[in-house]
């Protein structure tokens, strides 16, 4: 395939690639999972040199923190997963997790004690916006026709009911493939071709505080009080939000949500009380029942589809773009996307890294 | 944060609510007669539009009880909501 267009309603890198907290990692549970995602760490390892741009990916290690009993036994369980599906994962106790991590608190006064935490230290961040331009003049250069400011109208089906053409606001473009990566417009997207998903939209916040100096050494997660956290090389602090509860494709959320997670980031780091936040945003994220994501072929012919990235896509970019490249190439899936199916949701063959970490990641 | 119109209380704010998903999805009657896809699609699959929604809501922290709302998923604005078993407006 080499006659190939990306067609985006607004601008590249304007809706969640440019709207992310830029958090790689790879630590999974389940065999599928681990295996999609380290193979989309492998390709952010080479990505600059592969695309000759400088993406920033920087491997300062992910710490996801253990407060309760049970969080320790499960990222304990998570770490020997990790480590038998070849993913680096380590256990830290309470007292390296802070010499990991100075501005870390530990203290066992605090409501919900660090008593341990899970390192992969080859995971980390990079800069998102560069991303979004490497790959786009990446694809430039192959001869990818680039057509912002045009949004899908319509999918055309012919009368076997294979995919004919797509509609768009600037016109009609026959086309025997396409391939729908709308993020939390898929469910909207695909009813343009009669298929209905099993997907919900939920709006996602983001947050960034006023930039300072190098405090903050690597990405710190936890789940159970459920913030993340990590510093950009411009000295802002990223810290991600919660879902809402509801659906919706509003594009901003909840200010309670944003506020329960300063909450616990406050609690875990004393240091950041006084900080002011700069900026706070919603990004619409596409959620499958079993939080993994879909990488297949359509029920219709000529379809692909790649969407249920839920609340954590980004890690995936490198990976996810390779193997949709590769199951629209050649009609069928690579074999790490292949338990990526949408008939999971008929068959149960579900991936059910929901179940498996209970929070949105 | 939403103001959440309860048909039994009036308005509320939204930490007084909990979100029961997409409204009007009936339970199939006989399980067993159903293909997997059909049912698939029942436990699975959701409508999920960029505009009006019917979906339920429960008054957790209030009555405790379910009802059901219409919603504009743009713009987040409630048109209505009414009791269970009622006929939607």
């Amino acid at each position: 395939m080499s006659r190939v267009a990306v067609l985006e309603k607004g601008w590249i890198g304007g809706g969640n690639t440019g709207r992310n907290t830029t958090i790689i990692r790879s630590n999974y549970l389940f065999e599928e999972s681990s295996r999609l995602y380290d193979h989309a760490v492998k390709k952010w390892e080479a990505l600059s040199q592969t695309l000759n741009y400088n993406v920033m990916f920087s491997q300062r290690g992910v710490l996801m923190l253990a407060h309760t009993v049970h969080d320790v036994q499960v990222f304990q369980r998570h770490v020997h997963a990790n480590r038998l599906n070849g993913v680096d994962n380590e256990w830290l106790s309470a007292e390296e997790a802070k010499e990991f991590c100075p501005p870390l608190r530990i203290s066992a006064g605090m409501r919900y004690p660090v008593l341990g935490a899970a390192l992969q230290r080859r995971a980390g961040t990079a800069r998102h916006d560069a991303v979004a331009w490497g790959y786009a003049r990446a694809a430039d250069a192959l001869g990818v026709d680039i057509i912002q400011n045009c949004a899908v109208t319509g999918i055309v089906r012919d009368a076997a009911g294979a995919v004919e053409a797509v509609e768009t606001t600037k016109g009609k473009i026959r086309t025997p493939k396409v391939g729908v990566v709308a993020a939390g417009n898929t469910s909207v997207v695909m009813q343009m071709a009669g298929v209905r998903m099993p997907l919900e939209s939920y709006p996602l916040q983001a947050l960034v505080s006023e930039p300072i100096k190098p405090v903050f050494p690597c990405v710190v997660m936890s789940n159970t009080i459920h913030a993340y956290i990590s510093q950009s090389d411009k000295g802002e602090l990223v810290i991600g939000a919660g879902t809402d509860a509801y659906i919706s494709y509003s594009q901003r959320g909840a200010l309670h949500v944003s506020t329960h997670t300063l909450e616990a980031i406050c609690e875990l780091f004393p240091d950041f009380r006084r900080m002011r936040m700069l900026r706070n945003w919603g990004g619409i994220v596409d959620v499958t029942p079993d939080r993994s994501p879909i990488i297949a072929k359509a029920p219709v012919k000529g379809l692909y589809v790649n969407c249920g990235w839920g609340t954590g896509g980004f890690k995936a970019t490198p990976g996810s773009g390779h193997l949709f490249a590769w199951t629209m190439a050649k009609d069928e899936p690579h074999p790490i996307n292949a338990p990526f199916t949408i008939e999971r949701f008929r068959d149960g063959h579900l991936i059910d890294e929901a179940a498996a970490a209970a929070v949105a990641h | 944060m939403l103001l959440i119109p309860c048909p039994y209380c009036g308005p509320r704010p939204e930490l007084e609510f909990a979100y029961g998903g997409e409204g009007g999805i009936a339970r199939p009657a006989d399980p067993a007669a159903l293909d997997d896809d059909a049912w698939g699609a029942f436990l699975y699959h959701r409508s999920n539009p960029r505009g009006m929604h019917v979906e339920r809501w429960r008054h957790v922290h209030g009555c405790g009880r379910f009802f059901n709302a219409r919603r504009d998923t743009v713009t987040d604005l409630f048109a209505c909501s009414w009791k269970v078993g009622e006929a939607a407006p």
